[in-house]
């Protein structure tokens, strides 16, 4: 590096004394010096707001004093922000005070993390308050359900050819030689195996039922007309080869709870096309939120419910052990103890739960 | 041209302003979250194949099942862990907040992930893109059910730069911004472009300050390409850090 140059070597004094003398054009120098007195005053300060931000968020406990010194912080940061807005709108300066200010913001605006407490009020009072609400979608979704159910078991009954629309080959050829295709299921997986699969598949329907809403409830009404028709032509179907019995005794153990719902999947479902329907006084985006908050609220109660019909189905109704009386006590049994979980009764009956009147929402 | 912008209240009526990420965003962020929960989910099926010796048997939900909650469960766990984020996310600069500008809550983010069933149809996110090229805040309907968006992160504040201002420089704010960028991106630009570019903004300052000896040098043509290219980083480097 040249170090003859003069310039270079003056002290840093004699430099701005130099710059002072020629005043006409160092106007927005002199607002340099100004801007370089106050970052280097504020500096700081700044670097202290990241640490005790990053402590804030660090820590499960904070005490009050750094609370307050926060929400003081924040207030100057404002300040600041504002006139860095107003000197660099687009530099880096403007980046950096307006990215501290949007973290500690972040962090002073954290909501509340009580996790158990959440889930506890979940299940024992919101799912509930969500599924009284909602009670008449719900009936009409049951009444759409049986009703194509009941088409279905017509259509097959007068129509037999028809059945390939609901079994396959090898499920007519089976039942045409006298087996139920739920017959010999252990022997091609095991119960474990059956058990996550028929979950899985049943958590895809019931997630579907409720989100295909979105398609102002049209993809809803398919889903829950589908299945309806399908449950409805399989058991005209077994009926013709006098197997319905056979398989009323399979499906009743796991069944009630399943279909029903898939049923409440879809009344939540049919709540999502009502708000882009009917949004009533609020907006349409508004309406849909709502109903999506609702309905998603719903399937943290439906998943764990269609988890334990997968055990069911995959341990007790294709072991061919039990008795039809026994099968008949764990379907009904499980779909009694499901209703009170859904409507919170068993939380209160267990003491679990306050009176939901009593909690102001 | 004025960028898209999420604008916050808040209680001291400072504008809070967040750039909006659009569809080129969120699908960069996507594709890398996709090739990570791939990778993972294929990762699971290798450790098993290679821990369970002479057939799988009776295994195949060992087998399955993780891989499986591996790729579904991904994004709404992560998400959630990471208060809005993800790695996809994180590497493409994006992350998400609420309509409010605030990192979103369990449920937001459980909802916007639940949604993934209709963005995703009939293949490809067809829908969810559409949605977001459509919408006004570019989102896919997942964030509008969940009143989410996502907003380019630049939340990382770089405390280390801001001495530059306090020196003892003859620059005003704006050049210090323009010459600090430049230094950003030195490394980033081809080499000719980059010479180009600091010689015409030395000899540019040149104009309004004067320069040392040392900087004047680094606009000499004379110089072979290399030695040049670090002068002239230098020379930028000592105008706004001239005790240096």
């Amino acid at each position: 590096m040249a170090t003859d140059n003069p310039q270079t070597q003056k002290a840093p004094r004699a430099q701005k004394a130099q710059r002072a003398q020629k005043a006409p054009e160092e106007q927005d120098t002199r607002g340099q010096e100004v801007l370089g007195q106050w970052v280097a005053q504020r500096a700081p300060e700044w670097r202290e707001i990241e640490e005790l931000n990053k402590s804030i968020r660090g820590s499960a406990r904070v005490d009050t004093l750094s609370i307050r010194r926060a929400v003081d912080a924040y207030r100057d940061l404002g300040a600041d922000v504002s006139l860095v807005q107003r000197i660099t709108p687009d530099g880096r300066l403007n980046q950096v005070v307006n990215g501290l200010f949007v973290n500690l913001h972040n962090t002073l605006h954290q909501e509340p993390r009580a996790p158990l407490r959440t889930l506890a009020r979940l299940y024992t009072v919101e799912i509930p308050a969500i599924m009284q609400a909602i009670a008449k979608p719900i009936a009409y979704v049951f009444s759409l359900f049986f009703l194509a159910a009941f088409t279905g078991w017509m259509l097959i009954s007068t129509y037999p050819e028809l059945a390939s629309l609901f079994a396959s080959e090898t499920m007519i050829s089976q039942v045409q030689s006298g087996e139920l295709w739920t017959d010999d299921l252990l022997n091609i997986m095991p119960s474990s195996l059956l058990s996550w699969s028929i979950f899985t598949n049943n958590a895809a329907v019931t997630l579907f039922a409720f989100a295909l809403g979105t398609l102002f409830g049209l993809g809803t009404l398919y889903i829950i007309a589908l299945n309806g028709l399908m449950l409805g032509g399989i058991f005209a179907f077994t009926n013709q080869y006098n197997m319905a019995g056979r398989l009323f005794e399979f499906v009743i153990a796991h069944g009630i709870v399943e279909i029903s719902i898939i049923c409440l999947a879809g009344a939540a479902g049919t709540l999502l096309g009502e708000a882009l329907f009917r949004p009533g006084l609020q907006t349409r985006k508004a309406a849909f939120r709502q109903a999506a908050k609702q309905g998603t609220r719903l399937m943290f109660a439906f998943i764990p419910l269609l988890l334990v019909c997968g055990l069911i189905e995959g341990y007790i109704s294709p072991n061919p052990d039990y008795s039809l009386t026994l099968r008949v006590v764990v379907g009904v049994g499980w779909a009694l103890l499901s209703w009170a979980l859904l409507t919170g009764r068993a939380y209160r009956w267990l003491g679990l739960a306050p009176d939901s009147a009593t909690i102001p929402d | 041209m004025e960028q898209h912008q999420l604008v916050v209240n808040n209680p001291t009526g400072v504008e809070l302003a967040l750039p909006i990420a659009g569809p080129g965003g969120r699908s960069y962020a996507f594709i890398i979250d996709w090739h990570i929960r791939l990778l993972l989910a294929l990762a699971w099926y290798l450790l098993v194949l290679l821990l369970i010796q002479g057939g799988i048997g009776t295994n195949v939900l060992l087998l399955n099942a993780p891989a499986f909650l591996i790729y579904v469960l991904y994004h709404p766990i992560i998400e959630i862990v990471m208060q809005g984020s993800s790695p996809g996310k994180r590497i493409a600069g994006v992350r998400i907040v609420t309509d409010q500008g605030l990192p979103p809550g369990v449920g937001a983010l459980v909802i916007r992930n639940l949604f993934r069933l209709i963005d995703s149809l009939p293949m490809l996110y067809v829908v969810g893109l559409t949605a977001c090229m459509i919408t006004k805040q570019n989102v896919r309907l997942g964030d509008l059910a969940a009143g989410t968006l996502l907003v380019y992160d630049k939340s990382e504040p770089k405390l280390e730069g801001i001495d530059d201002y306090a020196g003892d420089t003859k620059l005003n704010a704006k050049q210090i911004e323009i010459v600090q960028d430049l230094l950003d991106r030195w490394y980033v630009l081809e080499p000719t472009r980059r010479t180009t570019l600091g010689q015409q903004l030395l000899a540019r300052l040149g104009e309004r300050v004067t320069l040392s000896a040392s900087q004047r040098s680094a606009l000499d043509p004379e110089l072979d390409a290399s030695k040049s290219d670090r002068a002239l980083r230098q020379a930028l480097q000592e105008l706004i850090a001239p005790t240096v």
